[in-house]
């Protein structure tokens, strides 16, 4: 039994006259102790999708069961062994930290000191401020209270709808360590993320945009499924390099990407050309190297390739 | 079954942690009490008259320092002429004219008869009414006593007269604040009710909150049961406070009992409190349920008899104040603190609270959805 699996589900929201599809038949599988991410741009039906996970929303058409429950039918159940930590920080601002804690383990008919385990290793760098209301913590500390009170009735299963938005880099990653111990446990968890680089954190990923999978796999397999030859281009005038990148016939694609821009180059076409095409521009301090592509890269060559 | 007993504490916990909240359940209403029975008088006072004495007699002069020492009246102006009068009107400086003509005291006396002449400033309706009803009542009686003082009356009166004394029932003194303050202090207990449920939930809509707890185990009527119940708690507190002040400030004391009414607030707090969890699922911000609760409050206090009577509205408003829970508890109010009703009397009313309860927290609950 997959830990959660989504059969063609559709949700629309009506807007005025017309209708916004969020999620445009979507089906995929996770197996159990999988940390899943789901990476889209905003507006991707990210949300949605957990939403109807976590049997918040109803799907237009289409079916899914987590844990082998039917989110329509048996949300009871799904509700019981289910951890959800919504994009929004939504815990008590005028409660303190323990409080926050105690009353989600009692709803869930448990005690903080029966899971103590489980959340010890994120608890414990909160706990110092334990009696402070949450709504006085840092944004790295809330999410860390977050994800306590989600785990604290000891879930099998974890909805994280992009924790480690607006959070520093460092949190960022310290987040993802506490993620693959968590894992360990033997906790599967479904995690939603706009940051591309991310995704490499994850057993598999599966890709977003408005509404639609465009691919699921390994990281790995997504970067080696690239098939183009990836040049990375600067010069001093970044800005009018990139014009006259998207000017020249013979490249597919370009778009910037750190300090570099990324240029995909038309089959057959030599990387000498594109030299001597900029060089003709007037570009100085002209740079071109062979890049690695990253699920970055990947993503947007996917979504060119949908759009088109 | 631990699981209420344990969302009740959360909710009083942070209730009291809101010190603005526990501000507005106490102490406001308390002062609003002290306060607002005194100015909502219905008595007319100070109406300012303006007399154009024509006649400069001493009738004339004695008519007026009879006028201006009954209390109710201010004497603003004592002019020539109409016209003069008129002006101060205009300038609102008078509420009403009494013309007194030229040569007053020289045809009462000779021909036993005599006109005088009110005009009233009916902008306000009410004051321009019953100031001149006043003023005619107080010529009234000046009239017979000119009368007795000329005509020696036969023994017995030569017309059949029924003369009528009244006495006043219940509240004999026809003090207003008996009557008010019961009235007020119904009216607070719906604001504080309706309001703070109704915005305590959305509140929990706006944070996210709710989301959280849609998500978990907890039972529907669980979580709305554990909104209802502390302000319950703390509507039957300020009642009892209201009770307090109404005593020891105005020394008012049901003549019926305490018991009577505490066991109608138990069943009215539900209704009003079912309002507000009403509200609560159809607004989706704290601004948006303030103003439906505003609204619907304006509506509740403008047709619940406290301020004007409803025997006397249209028909149609009439019917209206029968969908008003407000209504029934300031008629329950008064019946009670005033005439001394028992359970007896108010089982109507007790029946129709009970309707409303059972109604609005029914299509409440109904409305409340835990997903969307």
């Amino acid at each position: 039994m997959k830990a959660v699996s989504v059969e063609h589900i559709i949700k629309t929201y009506p807007d005025k006259k017309q209708t916004i599809t969020a999620l445009n038949d979507i089906s995929f599988e996770v197996s159990k102790g999988e940390l899943f991410g789901i990476i889209g741009p905003d507006g991707a039906g990210k949300t949605s999708l957990f939403r109807i996970l976590t049997t918040l929303l109803l799907p237009d058409s289409g079916k899914a069961t987590v844990e082998g429950f039917d989110t329509e039918k048996d949300y009871k159940a799904i509700r019981k062994i289910s951890g959800y930590m919504p994009g929004r920080f939504s815990l008590y601002q005028d409660l303190s930290v323990i409080e926050n804690l105690q009353f989600f383990a009692t709803i869930f008919n448990t005690s903080v000191e029966e899971n103590y385990d489980l959340i010890k290793d994120i608890y414990s760098q909160i706990e110092p401020f334990k009696h402070r209301r949450a709504g006085k913590l840092s944004g790295g500390m809330k999410q860390k209270l977050a994800l306590s009170c989600a785990l604290i009735h000891r879930p099998t299963i974890l909805f994280l709808d992009e924790p480690t938005t607006g959070v520093d880099a460092v949190s960022r990653k310290e987040f993802w360590e506490m993620l693959k111990r968590l894992k360990e446990q033997g906790i599967t968890i479904l995690v939603s993320t706009p940051y591309m680089d991310e995704a490499g954190m994850c057993d598999r990923v599966a890709l977003m945009q408005s509404g639609s999978i465009l691919t699921i796999d390994t990281p790995e397999k997504i970067v080696t499924s690239f098939k183009h030859t990836l040049w990375g281009v600067r010069a001093n005038q970044m800005y009018r390099l990139l014009n006259d990148l998207k000017a020249m016939p013979e490249v597919s694609h370009a778009y910037p990407s750190g300090i570099y821009h990324h240029v995909i180059l038309k089959n057959g076409t030599e990387k000498q050309l594109l030299q001597q095409y900029l060089e003709g521009k007037g570009h100085a301090e002209l740079e071109l190297i062979q890049s690695v592509p990253t699920i970055e890269d990947c993503f947007m060559n996917l979504m060119e390739h949908t759009d088109a | 079954m631990r699981t209420l007993p344990f969302l009740l504490r959360k909710e009083f916990r942070q209730i009291f942690r809101d010190k603005a909240i526990v501000r507005m359940i106490f102490i406001m209403p308390l002062i609003q009490l002290m306060i607002l029975p005194w100015a909502a008088d219905y008595e007319i006072k100070n109406i300012k008259l303006s007399v154009s004495d024509h006649d400069h007699s001493p009738y004339s002069r004695q008519l007026v320092s009879k006028i201006t020492s009954s209390g109710y009246f201010q004497l603003t102006g004592y002019t020539d002429s109409y016209e003069q009068s008129l002006e101060q009107v205009e300038k609102d400086e008078a509420d009403l004219i009494l013309e007194i003509p030229a040569g007053f005291e020289k045809t009462l006396i000779k021909e036993d008869e005599s006109t005088l002449f009110i005009a009233s400033n009916a902008i306000n309706g009410v004051k321009g009414n019953l100031g001149s009803a006043y003023l005619r009542s107080i010529i009234q009686d000046f009239n017979r006593e000119v009368r007795l003082e000329w005509i020696q009356m036969p023994r017995f009166s030569p017309q059949t007269q029924i003369e009528v004394t009244s006495s006043n029932w219940f509240n004999p003194l026809m003090n207003y604040k008996i009557f008010m303050v019961p009235g007020m202090l119904v009216l607070l207990l719906t604001m504080v009710a309706t309001n703070l449920t109704a915005i305590n939930i959305v509140k929990e809509k706006e944070i996210g909150t709710i989301e959280q707890i849609n998500v978990t185990p907890v039972k529907k009527y669980h979580f709305i049961l554990s909104k209802l119940i502390p302000f319950w708690v703390l509507g039957m507190i300020a009642m009892t406070l209201g009770f307090l002040v109404a005593y020891f400030v105005y020394g008012i004391l049901p003549v019926g009992s305490y018991l009577t009414i505490y066991g109608f607030a138990a069943v009215y707090l539900f209704a009003v409190l079912g309002l507000g969890l009403l509200i609560s699922t159809y607004a989706s911000t704290q601004q948006q349920a303030m103003l439906i609760s505003f609204f619907i409050m304006m509506v509740f206090v403008l047709l619940s008899g406290l301020y004007t009577s409803i025997d006397s509205m249209p028909e149609w408003a009439q019917w209206i104040t029968r969908f008003n829970p407000v209504r029934y508890f300031i008629e329950v109010m008064r019946m009670v603190v005033l005439k001394g009703s028992g359970l007896a009397d108010i089982k109507y009313h007790l029946l129709i609270i009970t309707g409303f309860a059972v109604v609005l927290n029914s299509w409440a609950i109904f409305s409340y959805r835990k997903r969307s």
